[in-house]
């Protein structure tokens, strides 16, 4: 029961990318079509399930002092051998990700759950947290994908969609559409959404770089820039 | 001479870093609330875009290319970017305190931006010269300032709006980053045909 919990808050009650708003990068970048979208989620399901499980499994070795460092090899490494997979055996879809995909590495959601939960528990924890964040991320990656793509581009899977396919709204598929789709998919989990957690209950611990930048919480450290 | 403007114009205005390509919207969302931040923030960007590109492109052209370890490009790139910035900080704090007190702040913060991470990767991609990639590097980071600087007051205009509940917040920056977006297509196409 824990366990499936634990699988099923990073899908819905803490979904890194609508809730916590994480990753916007490839977000962003990758939702033009729904095949791109499940190429990059399961990339990087794929890195966040073994760099959880690594992490995990190396947090009484690793350092504290020099951790995050040590977290950024440790993923980089899995990322390129992502990459080299995707470059042998799917070559379409390394073209479409283009730069993003080895662009993994700086996903912030990756670095979050190292940094976050895998130093802090069991290996098997670990797994289930990286494998539903990385599912989370995926359905997000989709939905936002599948509304772009049949409005924007008139289909679904490359096939087309009667109607829709005369009347596309291609500005969907460019740059702005992006932005549009994500802001209006964030509203609309403002509005529906029971449970509301704040990016500051998340909490500068989650951040990457809070070990570096020693600030309590990110609004203390927007104040310290501006006063400076 | 020509080849270089278009790379610096086209990298500041079609190929905007943060409005087209989606890179970095992290500090873009982030730290565009104030003016002076985002203004800080993005100049550190700049900097260290330029000092990333001319360490990375000769260790790529130089070192991993002759010996087949293209592959190691990814960890080879986020190590140096990471070691660099870490060494820029402390230079910075030994000897330019003035320029550490207002660059500080944000250098940590970048070391896992994608916009740096994605510059390096891009220039070696497109296959550029090493001055074409620095100048690619210099367009790109200033298409980044502009972006945060023309969003920053975007935002500032906002603050005072009456805004529906569920909209306040994240959502309408970016409905408004889609609007400020949407004005940077308009760019397509002219930069060529300026020079043509």
């Amino acid at each position: 029961m824990k366990t499936l919990n634990n699988f099923k808050k990073g899908i819905i009650k803490e979904n890194p990318v609508l809730v916590l708003v994480l990753g916007t990068c490839p977000t962003l970048a990758t939702s033009t079509s729904v095949m791109n979208a499940l190429g990059m989620g399961v990339a990087a399901t794929a890195v966040l399930l073994f760099s959880n499980m690594m992490i995990s499994a190396l947090r009484k070795v690793i350092p504290d002092r020099v951790r995050i460092p040590c977290y950024i090899v440790l993923i980089a490494g899995l990322v390129t051998a992502v990459q080299m997979i995707v470059k042998a055996y799917i070559p379409d879809l390394n073209r479409s990700l283009g730069i993003y995909l080895p662009l993994i590495v700086v996903n912030c959601i990756i670095l979050g759950r190292a940094e976050m939960y895998a130093s802090k528990n069991k290996v098997f924890d670990a797994a289930v947290d990286g494998l539903g964040m990385g599912v989370g991320f995926t359905l997000a990656l989709f939905i936002m994908a599948a509304i772009r793509e049949v409005f924007g581009n008139g289909t679904f899977f490359d096939m087309p969609i009667p109607v829709l396919c005369d009347n596309k709204i291609t500005l969907l598929t460019m740059a702005p559409g992006g932005f549009l789709v994500f802001g209006l998919l964030i509203a609309a989990v403002n509005k529906f959404g029971t449970h509301k957690p704040q990016k500051k209950d998340f909490g500068c611990s989650g951040c990457p770089q809070a070990d570096i930048c020693h600030k309590k919480s990110c609004e203390d450290d927007k104040e310290a820039a501006v006063n400076d | 001479m020509t080849k270089l403007i278009i790379i610096l114009l086209s990298a500041v205005f079609i190929n905007n870093y943060v409005l087209v390509k989606f890179l970095g919207i992290c500090p873009f969302l982030g730290v565009s609330k104030k003016l002076n931040s985002a203004f800080g923030m993005s100049v550190a960007v700049i900097f260290v875009m330029l000092i990333a590109t001319a360490v990375t492109w000769p260790i790529q052209m130089f070192l991993l290319e002759p010996n087949d370890m293209e592959y190691l490009q990814t960890i080879v790139f986020i190590l140096v970017i990471a070691a660099l910035v870490q060494l820029v900080e402390i230079i910075l704090k030994k000897f330019i305190p003035s320029l550490h007190k207002s660059l500080g702040v944000y250098l940590p913060l970048i070391t896992t931006n994608c916009a740096v991470l994605g510059v390096t990767i891009l220039n070696i991609d497109e296959g550029y010269t090493f001055v074409e990639a620095m100048v690619n590097s210099l367009g790109s980071g200033l298409g980044f300032v502009l972006a945060m600087v023309m969003f920053s007051g975007v935002r500032s205009t906002m603050e005072g709006s009456d805004i529906p509940k569920s909209f306040r917040g994240l959502p309408i920056t970016l409905i408004a980053a889609a609007i400020t977006s949407l004005s940077f297509l308009g760019f397509g196409g002219v930069i060529e045909n300026l020079f043509s």
